[in-house]
């Protein structure tokens, strides 16, 4: 009987077995070494600690083993009676201690030099939104968002009928390649070569920031700031994800870090302080309406259409609906302080600190003259700027994100 | 309690010198409402907890089918979080715990040779908040905002943005707390007062001794978890800010108090299991338990441990050095200890007399599996790797071997160990092997590829993926469907078993030790109303 079971058993396991080393890409078998020293170290703390495992492994399956082999009544057997020595409680409680502090000794070494951060040649505050991230770099003033790269976030949607694998290709694992959600509309570039510091907070939940082959996660809190660094030591592109649970969209804010030499880095520094001058003087410029809405309606497709929809239908019971809504049809204040505020205690964020004084302009110029929405307002981002200026007088900041940039260097070790 | 109009019949248990009559059961559906019987209480438990790992399961395979293949195919990501979410507390606090609960209402007064337990009605009550409990809770997967997607660790802020149906899901697990503790309060109850003379603590079976320490667990730490959540119910609806920054608060405080309680809570969800598998190994390799003594110490151990190693679920929320260093070191000895339990198996086994029965079998796979999500516990708890395996695809490995091939398997030889003793009928033993091997195989093809897409970057909660972990999710998706659909054949089995086949002995097996194999199969409603005489030969050890 039992040998029935058994050959059948080991015929299902053949079967399984035989499609699963045909399929599997074996490349995806282990962490990455990484590029950085700590990562190396991490990877050399991993394999030793794994390689114990296998050897503790071995040799309490392979008693297990050869006793359920020798010792069964089948064999005819007579069972011992033997059932305590204190000689054997003790060695088997001191080996496994000798090993754990030969293991525990290299993984605290590590750790303390994790843990610091002094010496850092520069810093970047990292704010995580739902979802997407935010960079400043704390010496430059340089400032922007990046979040899941449009074609990305449009073959993510429920019944996107994308061929993922056709749009997507992959070639290697770790590699540079373009692949499904690990692109982002504005990479993170850094200096190789650096001790750079990093900063983590957040405005709505808590996130995680992940780099793998950095061997660095830290979570993004709101309210407080938590810090870790890298020095990285090979040009390249290193891809992350958000590591915590935020929410609907949390498989969705991945991180693109684009390491370059000094160089490049610095070029690339003063091109984006450009950029930012010239977003700077759009704001004061009058925009036409046509202008406002096409640009409103990519706004819209990139911060508002995962949750509100295509067609700004929402989804009922979690999103409400622009189309026709109250507040889109209705007193332009009250929607944008909608957009600029957000609602607290729901997944509606503050926009107000996510977009600029164009952007917003534009989405909610879109919002008010889109989806059978005929208001027929325009709405100038100097309006923005105005009623952003009138608050800010009177409003006490809720988060540390919106604290000024000298408050984040205090507090910290 | 069974009234004036209960059926009186003359079943008589084994320690049945007394002069009044037995009470049997009351007719029909109010004998399981009003019970105060340990057996049906048991019973019920069992039943209840059966169904709930098929609810639970069914939204583990909502979310295997969703990560069957790259892209979004099922369910909105909303809802795969609220599947991820539901997942776990239906498994948590629907099936493991209340099995638990009724493998110790059964077993315990047999194995100690009590009547029943020290507080009945206590011990209906503690059952029947339960199926309320859980309406209230799946009924929020209904309302407009739908159920708890924030996951079952509840964290702040994220949770707080949860629409209305919140302070449902918080009012069903006070009443799965107070459930709980008073489940405690009687087992404490019945291991203190109720042991017969000759029944010393160092003669208790190991079941027993696992229960009762599991039992200070819950009592220690469900109240601080009731707190917390209480907190957060107040940050949510009535304006405090214990867990907003912007009010003064700490989100991070949360985390603390809930793995305060988190942590033990992994241990209540195991040490039961140490103690079936200590009670099935012995008797089928005809040969006691090794290391008694040393068992129980090592499960004190395990417990005492267990409060002081909760930050290691937090290593990345910015602790500090000394901090760190603390936890990675408490939770590095919690593997000395636990090695201890598996090494006494080991030895229990050997020089043994083994037959591989189906209770045997689900032990053995207990042992290595359970092994393999321990050692997998160790290199998580090596601080600088943690920074790379926390929130991936490797700690959702780690976590389902311990539980699923651990405590589920546990649940599972339980079953079958004492099954013919509840029922007075032998299970189908081929099918029961084969319900073994089936369940071995998927829930390897199920969880091992987990470690390699946790390895290689996938993190944790999240309904689509990059393309270089399809081949490992759409193998697992494949495991999860075999192993979800394999766990039918244990309804038919149990179902079978209840119905007829071959009757069973009161010894049921052959190298069995311990009081409950002294009563007839099936255990008449009443047992041990005398107190039974303890000898060398009826006590475990």
């Amino acid at each position: 009987m039992r040998s029935n079971v058994t050959r059948w058993a080991l015929c299902l396991l053949v079967l399984i077995a035989l499609p699963v080393s045909a399929w599997a890409d074996w490349g995806a078998l282990n962490m990455t070494r990484g590029v950085t020293e700590l990562s190396n170290e991490v990877y050399t703390l991993h394999m030793r600690i794994f390689y114990i495992c296998c050897v503790i492994g071995a040799l309490v399956f392979g008693v297990m083993i050869v006793s359920m082999f020798l010792h069964r009544k089948s064999r005819g057997v007579k069972p011992a009676d033997f059932h305590e020595s204190t000689t054997v409680e003790i060695v088997w409680t001191v080996i496994p201690l000798v090993i754990l502090i030969v293991m525990a000794i290299p993984a605290a070494k590590v750790l303390i030099k994790m843990e610091d951060f002094s010496d850092s040649d520069m810093s970047v505050k990292v704010t995580a939104y739902q979802w997407r991230w935010q960079y400043e770099y704390m010496d430059s003033g340089v400032s922007f968002y990046s979040q899941l790269d449009a074609e990305h976030n449009k073959a993510r949607q429920l019944n996107s009928d994308t061929d993922l694998a056709e749009v997507f290709p992959s070639k290697d694992f770790y590699g540079e390649d373009d692949v499904y959600l690990r692109e982002v509309d504005n990479e993170l570039v850094l200096p190789i070569g650096k001790k750079i510091r990093f900063l983590h907070t957040a405005a709505d939940v808590i996130h995680s920031w992940w780099v793998q082959d950095l061997a660095i996660k830290k979570d993004s809190i709101p309210g407080f700031i938590n810090e870790n660094w890298a020095l990285i030591e090979k040009p390249g592109i290193y891809r992350g994800k958000c590591a915590e649970l935020c929410g609907r969209d949390h498989g969705f804010m991945p991180i693109v870090v684009r390491a370059v030499p000094q160089e490049e880095f610095d070029a690339w520094i003063a091109d984006k302080q450009l950029e930012m001058a010239a977003a700077e003087q759009a704001v004061d410029r009058q925009w036409s309406q046509q202008e406002l809405v096409a640009a409103g309606h990519e706004v819209y497709k990139t911060n508002c259409m995962s949750c509100h929809q295509a067609e700004g239908q929402g989804i009922p019971g979690m999103f409400p609906a622009i189309a026709g809504s109250s507040v889109a049809t209705g007193s332009i204040e009250k929607h944008i302080n909608t957009v600029v505020d957000g609602i607290d205690g729901t997944m509606m964020s503050q926009f107000g600190s996510v977009l600029s004084d164009s952007d917003l302009a534009a989405v909610i110029t879109f919002q008010r003259n889109a989806f059978g929405n005929s208001t027929g307002d325009t709405v100038q981002p100097t309006q923005i700027r105005s009623l952003r200026e009138a608050s800010a007088s009177h409003r006490v900041p809720d988060s540390v994100a919106s604290l000024p940039e000298s408050n984040t260097t205090l507090g910290i070790n | 309690m069974s009234s004036s109009d209960v059926t009186h019949h003359a079943a008589d248990g084994h320690g049945g010198d007394h002069d009044h009559h037995e009470h049997g059961p009351a007719p029909g559906l109010m004998r399981w409402i009003t019970t105060t019987n340990h057996k049906d209480i048991g019973t019920l438990y069992l039943w209840f907890s059966l169904i709930m790992f098929f609810i639970g399961g069914a939204m583990a395979l909502v979310i295997r089918a969703e990560l069957f293949q790259p892209g979004i195919q099922i369910v909105d990501p909303m809802f795969f979080n609220a599947m991820t979410t539901m997942h776990a507390i239906v498994m948590i606090f629907g099936v493991v715990m209340p099995a638990f609960v009724g493998l110790a209402n059964w077993m315990i007064p047999m194995m100690i040779g009590a009547p029943d337990m020290a507080l009945p009605r206590l011990n209906n009550w503690s059952f029947w908040i339960m199926p309320f409990a859980f309406t209230i809770m799946l009924s929020t997967l209904f309302m407009d905002s739908g159920g708890p997607a924030g996951g079952w660790t509840l964290y702040p802020p994220l949770v707080l943005q949860m629409g209305d149906s919140f302070a449902y899901v918080i009012f069903a697990i006070h009443f799965l707390g107070i459930s709980s503790v008073m489940g405690s309060i009687n087992i404490v109850a019945t291991i203190f007062n109720m042991r017969p003379p000759g029944m010393t603590f160092m003669k208790m079976p190991m079941f027993v001794w696992t229960w009762l320490i599991t039992a200070y667990l819950l009592i220690a730490t469900i109240p601080v978890f009731a707190g917390a959540v209480t907190m957060l119910l107040t940050d949510r609806f009535f304006g405090t800010s214990f867990f907003s920054a912007a009010g003064g608060g700490d989100p991070v405080m949360f985390q603390h108090i809930f793995w305060f309680f988190g942590h033990p809570e992994v241990y209540i969800l195991i040490l039961p299991a140490f103690g079936i598998v200590s009670s099935i190994i012995p008797t089928f390799a005809r040969k006691p338990l090794f290391g008694y003594d040393s068992m129980v110490y090592a499960t004190a151990s395990i417990a005492f441990l267990s409060f002081i190693v909760w930050a290691h679920h937090m290593f990345t929320t910015g602790m500090p050095l000394a901090g760190s260093l603390f936890f990675m070191f408490s939770t590095m000895m919690i593997s000395v200890p636990t090695g201890v339990k598996v090494f006494n198996w080991v030895a229990t086994m050997w020089r043994g007399a083994m037959t591989f029965e189906t209770p045997m079998l689900f032990a053995i796979g207990f042992v290595i599996m359970f092994t393999v999500g321990g050692l997998s516990g160790l290199m998580l708890a090596i601080t600088p790797a943690d920074i790379q395996y926390h929130d991936t695809y490797f700690v959702v490995a780690h976590f389902h071997y311990v539980l699923v091939p651990g405590a589920i398997y546990s649940l599972m030889a339980a079953t079958y160990y004492w099954m013919p003793k509840w029922t007075g009928n032998m299970y189908d033993e081929k099918l029961g092997k084969l319900h073994f091997w089936i369940s071995t195989i998927f829930v390897n093809v199920l969880f091992f590829p987990m470690h390699f897409v946790g390895l290689a970057g996938m993190p944790r909660r999240i309904p689509d993926y990059s393309l270089q972990f399809a081949d490992w999710n759409m193998i697992a998706s494949i495991g999860a469907f075999g192993f979800g659909f394999s766990q039918l054949m244990f309804v038919y089995i149990v179902i079978k078993c209840i119905k007829g086949g071959e009757k069973a002995t009161a010894e049921v097996w052959e190298g069995a030790r311990g009081l409950e194999w002294t009563v007839e199969s099936p255990a008449p409603y009443h047992t041990f109303e005398t107190a039974p005489v303890i000898q060398p030969a009826t006590i475990t050890r």
